[in-house]
């Protein structure tokens, strides 16, 4: 288990325990977090996913993969500090993770 | 008016092969679809990506599976609508009356909806301004490239659309393409060919740019992009288009009184049906106890929602089931010759 922590435009704050193994994004939807739509259900293909990863969470997270970056194209309004919740998984390294939710996902 | 038995929403994998479980029980079917070509998901987001979970099929592509079904439906001759969207559905006596967005009218008995996640639509820009232009001077297809002519077009995206409208409309009118980032996710060939084009003038590349303003009342007078740094860059401009990609909406489905549980469609796990008596629901857009979204579970969805469907286009007839590798009157559908 892992603490990862989702705050949405409004501020609100949910801080959740995740299960190493699965990804940010699935974190939120079992958790019911509003604002991650995942509509393509984690196939990398739709960036309904967004998030903004805080800063100085930047550098500690694995690579992005080539298609992610791509995707990133499409998501709404993405900044450098945007990555797919999908493509984040689960681990002792990202306890106490911090990632911004958008305005909305499309 | 178009009669038949069932009306599909959806021709992706889970609608294709439901055509296919109608068609063998004997029941006719009309398909619509907003894309453009069928397939889905499977067509639209990931055609080259691999699937390694069909039953007996090691490993096929999106774009393989979707040609594969086409091939195994063949024989039904079924019509698909593409590129329209079922807007209304109305309930009248024993059957479904269905209108779609560009007019088509359909009476069924029942209606099966293979509609995935919604109907794929074009991302739009998130500048709250943009919606008064959309349609107009900021669009997010093109229909009618003379309006271009002499024009100057501001492209956003950095994709193949958004390569191909730069090189396409270069010849005729002055093109900015604007995108994120330095990358371009377009082909190789595309992408040296506008660098190519920017060298000879006839393109202007902005990168790392993303639109932050438009001003004007019933024309665009002029927009303002920002780049990563925080800096401002304003442009002149007649035309914007913006190629972000599809998203999925749910659309005009979530209006016809069906129970939604999120964005999906609860239903039974005997014959899939909705609350809606002869309404149908089965793929990714239903949802109950123990779902899992596979494509593979869609079609076990499809075969039984196809003969939940027996009764209510064939009340006096009972459904008598056959196995494909004996049955004389499947094989006379699919036309098998002895």
């Amino acid at each position: 288990m892992s603490k990862i922590t989702y705050i949405e435009t409004s501020g609100k704050t949910h801080v959740i325990e995740v299960a190493n193994g699965l990804s940010v994004m699935e974190g939120a939807v079992q958790n019911d977090i509003p604002g991650i739509d995942a509509d393509c259900g984690g196939a990398m293909a739709c960036a309904t996913c967004h998030v903004y990863v805080k800063e100085e969470w930047l550098d500690k997270l694995p690579n992005k993969e080539d298609g992610e970056e791509d995707m990133l194209d499409m998501a709404y309004e993405p900044s450098k500090f945007s990555r797919l919740s999908c493509q984040l998984t689960v681990s002792d390294e990202l306890e106490g993770l911090v990632v911004k939710l958008p305005e909305k996902q499309s | 008016m178009i009669d038949t038995d069932v009306l599909v929403i959806g021709a992706g994998p889970v609608g294709l092969f439901c055509v296919h479980q109608l068609g063998i029980i004997g029941l006719k079917c009309e398909v619509v679809d907003n894309l453009d070509k069928r397939g889905g998901q499977c067509i639209e987001l990931y055609p080259d990506k691999p699937i390694f979970d069909i039953p007996a099929v090691p490993e096929c592509t999106g774009e393989e599976l979707t040609n594969n079904l086409i091939e195994q439906i063949k024989p039904f001759k079924t019509n698909f609508h593409l590129n329209d969207r079922v807007e209304e559905i109305k309930k009248n006596n024993h059957n479904w009356l269905i209108k779609t967005i560009k007019g088509k009218e359909f009476k069924a008995s029942s209606i099966i909806i293979a509609g995935g996640v919604g109907s794929f639509e074009p991302r739009k820009f998130s500048v709250k301004e943009c919606e008064k232009f959309e349609g107009k001077e900021i669009l997010y297809s093109v229909k009618d490239k003379s309006i271009f002519k002499d024009k100057t077009v501001s492209i956003f995206g950095g994709g193949d659309s958004a390569l191909d409208w730069t090189i396409e409309l270069s010849k005729n009118s002055k093109v900015q393409l604007i995108h994120r980032r330095d990358e371009f996710r377009g082909v190789q060939s595309s992408v040296n060919k506008v660098k190519q084009l920017e060298k000879q003038g006839k393109v202007e590349i902005l990168t790392q740019y993303q639109l932050s303003s438009l001003k004007g009342e019933n024309k665009i007078k002029s927009m303002e992009i920002k780049h990563d740094d925080g800096s401002i860059k304003k442009i002149e401009t007649n035309y914007v288009l913006g190629f972000f990609g599809l998203i999925m909406k749910l659309g005009p489905i979530a209006n016809w009184g069906l129970n939604l549980d999120k964005k999906n469609i609860p239903v039974n796990t005997e014959n899939f049906e909705t609350n809606h008596k002869g309404i149908f629901a089965i793929g990714d857009i239903c949802t109950y106890p123990g779902k899992v979204k596979l494509i593979l579970s869609g079609f076990h969805e499809g075969a039984l929602a196809a003969r939940g469907c027996f009764k209510y286009a064939k009340p006096d007839e009972k459904l008598r089931f056959e196995f494909s590798t004996t049955s004389k009157s499947i094989h006379e559908r699919l036309g098998v010759k002895k």
